[in-house]
């Protein structure tokens, strides 16, 4: 029988098989940031172990940077202690770091792809759980806590139990005015928050084929949000035109190998899959969530559900408590649903197509009185790109604020932050309860509802304006 | 309550045998249960964000839950529960970030093991690699023991390592560990350790990778 891309991958990078042990698998690239790092650090050198591969290890500054200003020092003594241990770390064992306000610093899920860095086929990890991102390559990229950033760095290597496969088949075309995140976030809905648990999944079908990269970026990006430990798409010409002349691409005749390598990664016609889930694309409308975790989203045209939908009582609970947490009331059409403040940003939608999606819909209108919009480009060269275009003109016109590159308000971890009670429509992958910042409400959206929300104070499709 | 130390050594005749003990090893551990009734508890609630701006590895535990303990209603801040150590949560427990700090800060608070009908992926790794336990048994198994122990907070349940069950609340539940993982657990052993005892594969196998692979040399 065949092979899926996740076993080709997964099998190519096989140190180390042993009967009733978990495989030992080769690591081709780890990305670092400030927050998950420190610790791991700090055990090497308690350890006396260097880092093993510096070369395959790249680091940035991220969660825990502030947006605005950020020339002066960090105010945040915590954060700038941590920040300052990384920059530390990073000199003492050899690890090319990219700091706030140099032109390659960004969100490390941005900054790996813009480079050339992630690759089809390779194996990539970071302390963070949105390292799925990378599995639009067709690379197979994970999540890791902070032992395994320490094994990473000291041994190049990982163990790690052989995953299932799940094929995530969206079949036809997206409808006009769905994107990428309306994709992931119904995608959610439907397999549940941990509907890919222990689960690697393989997203396919046309409609993927049909994303480009950054919108496949914005789907493998979640997958974590499904409970899967990855989610991949096979390398097509796509990727490959996306990687050539990036920095970190191979050129000339090792360009060629390359691409011929690639090729082979697709599951083979006869690979089975340990689950499979199909989806028609032609159902799709703009979601967005109601809820406090990723799985409880709905077609922004539809109703907060009611506790009638529920028959398991667990699942009732958990909803009634979400609503309760988020304020909301039970049946309430969502498009009534009204926000205090609009994020654009994060390392689901932080790139150069998110920022222009969003503002094709801002232009020539303004964001409603009492809003506030914050537009946060991942990484300083989306940045340098999009006010190449202008687009950050186009965002202060709209009543829109301009950011440097980060987590921002992702995460409660730097100055951006929701106050207590308060709402926000969000282009960023997660609603739980505080993430924004203690008691904050979150509805995660695509760019093009979230620029349209910001526009009418109230969760709003673009074809609603 | 104790904080579980992590400790790591720099004996290098320990490393040269080819393992070394960097956590607390887990055998069969007898406590009171605190019972969570939530499902979905995301790694966000378990150690909010505004706590991983910490460089250090310990002193968590003040952090465990510290939004939903701002409630005084909530479970933990029951006294009935003070010096309980094993938690049984709903379902999916752990999903979200991969914040080993959530680790890190249940074993700081004084658990020993957390029992649930689903754990994610990233926290139950993060978990085993720590020396905390984390126990999957079936819904109406874990809807029991949470109701013994509301019913009575003194009650104990034993999680037996050695013999993959869990006793307690009048039932006996059987658990599945692979067997590698449980031998790690019971010795105490750390992955670095293990891995760096077959350095030559990985050496091995660096030098079969293509050339065109990216580096940042």
């Amino acid at each position: 029988m065949g092979r899926t891309l996740a076993e080709k991958v997964w099998d190519a990078h096989v140190v180390r098989r042993a009967d009733g042990e978990p495989d030992l698998l080769y690591i081709d690239l780890h990305l670092v940031h400030e927050v998950t790092s420190p610790q791991a650090f700090e055990a090497l050198r308690l350890a006396g172990r260097p880092v093993r591969s510096p070369d395959l290890t790249v680091a940035t500054e991220d969660h825990n940077v502030p947006t605005t200003n950020t020339l002066a020092p960090i105010a945040d003594p915590i954060s700038a202690a941590q920040v300052e241990a990384l920059r530390k770390n990073c000199a003492e064992f050899g690890v090319r770091l990219y700091p706030m306000n140099d032109p390659g610093q960004g969100i490390v899920h941005v900054v790996g792809p813009q480079l050339g860095l992630s690759q089809p086929g390779m194996t990539i990890v970071c302390g963070d759980s949105h390292t799925s991102t990378h599995g639009a390559f067709g690379a197979l990229a994970f999540g890791i806590g902070t032992s395994q950033v320490e094994h990473v760095l000291a041994t190049q290597t990982l163990p790690q139990g052989r995953p299932k496969t799940m094929a995530v088949t969206v079949d036809g075309d997206l409808p006009a005015g769905v994107t990428a995140k309306d994709l992931i976030l119904a995608i959610i809905a439907r397999i549940g928050t941990g509907g890919g648990a222990g689960h690697v999944i393989e997203y396919r079908g046309a409609a993927i084929r049909g994303l480009s990269m950054e919108g496949r970026m914005t789907v493998c990006n979640m997958s974590i949000e499904a409970g899967a430990r990855a989610g991949m798409i096979a390398p097509d010409d796509t990727t490959f035109d996306y990687l050539a002349g990036r920095a970190h691409a191979a050129t000339g005749p090792a360009w060629d190998e390359a691409v011929a390598y690639w090729r082979t990664l697709a599951s083979d016609d006869d690979a089975g899959y340990d689950r499979e889930v199909v989806i028609d694309a032609a159902g799709l409308s703009p979601y967005v969530t109601w809820g406090t975790n990723p799985g409880q989203a709905a077609p922004l045209g539809s109703r907060i559900p009611v506790p009638a939908d529920y028959a398991d009582p667990a699942a009732r609970a958990s909803f009634e408590r979400a609503l309760t947490y988020m304020g909301l009331t039970a049946g309430t059409p969502l498009s009534e649903v009204a926000v205090d403040t609009v994020f654009i940003g994060s390392c689901t939608n932080g790139r150069l197509s998110d920022l222009r999606a969003a503002a094709d819909v801002l232009r020539g209108r303004q964001v409603a009185d009492g809003v506030r919009a914050l537009v946060v480009p991942g990484s300083m060269q989306v940045k340098a790109e999009a006010e190449a275009e202008g687009l950050d003109e186009l965002f202060r016109a709209a009543g829109a604020e301009w950011r440097s590159a980060g987590c921002s308000m992702c995460l409660g971890m730097n100055p951006d932050t929701l106050s207590p009670g308060e709402r926000s429509a969000s282009t960023s992958n997660r609603n739980f309860e505080g993430r924004q910042g203690p008691g904050g409400r979150t509805h995660l959206v695509s760019p093009a509802v979230a620029a349209a929300t910001a526009v009418t104070g109230r969760l709003t499709a673009p074809a609603q304006l | 309550m104790a904080a579980t130390a992590i400790l790591i050594t720099t004996d290098h005749d320990f490393m040269q045998r080819g393992a070394f003990p960097a956590m607390e090893a887990f055998t069969i551990h007898t406590g009171r249960a605190v019972p969570l009734r939530r499902s979905d508890v995301d790694t966000d609630q378990i150690i909010p964000s505004e706590w991983l701006k910490r460089i250090e590895r310990t002193g968590f535990g003040a952090g465990l839950f510290s939004e939903w303990r701002a409630d005084e209603s909530f479970v933990l801040n029951d006294p009935a529960y003070d010096g309980a150590s094993i938690l049984v949560a709903g379902p999916d427990f752990g999903t979200g970030s991969s914040r080993e700090h959530a680790v890190w800060a249940l074993q700081d608070y004084g658990f020993r093991a957390v029992i649930s009908s689903r754990f994610a992926d990233i926290f139950r790794g993060n978990a085993l690699g720590n020396g905390l336990l984390p126990v999957e048994l079936p819904a109406e198994t874990v809807e029991t023991l949470q109701a013994a122990a509301e019913q009575d907070p003194t009650g104990e349940i034993t999680v037996d390592l050695v013999a993959r069950e869990v006793r307690g609340a009048g039932l006996v539940a059987s658990f599945e560990l692979d067997d590698f993982t449980r031998w790690r657990l019971l010795e105490g052993l750390d992955d670095v350790g293990l891995t760096l005892r077959n350095e030559e594969l990985i050496t091995v196998f660096e030098a079969t990778r293509a050339a065109w692979l990216p580096s940042v040399a």
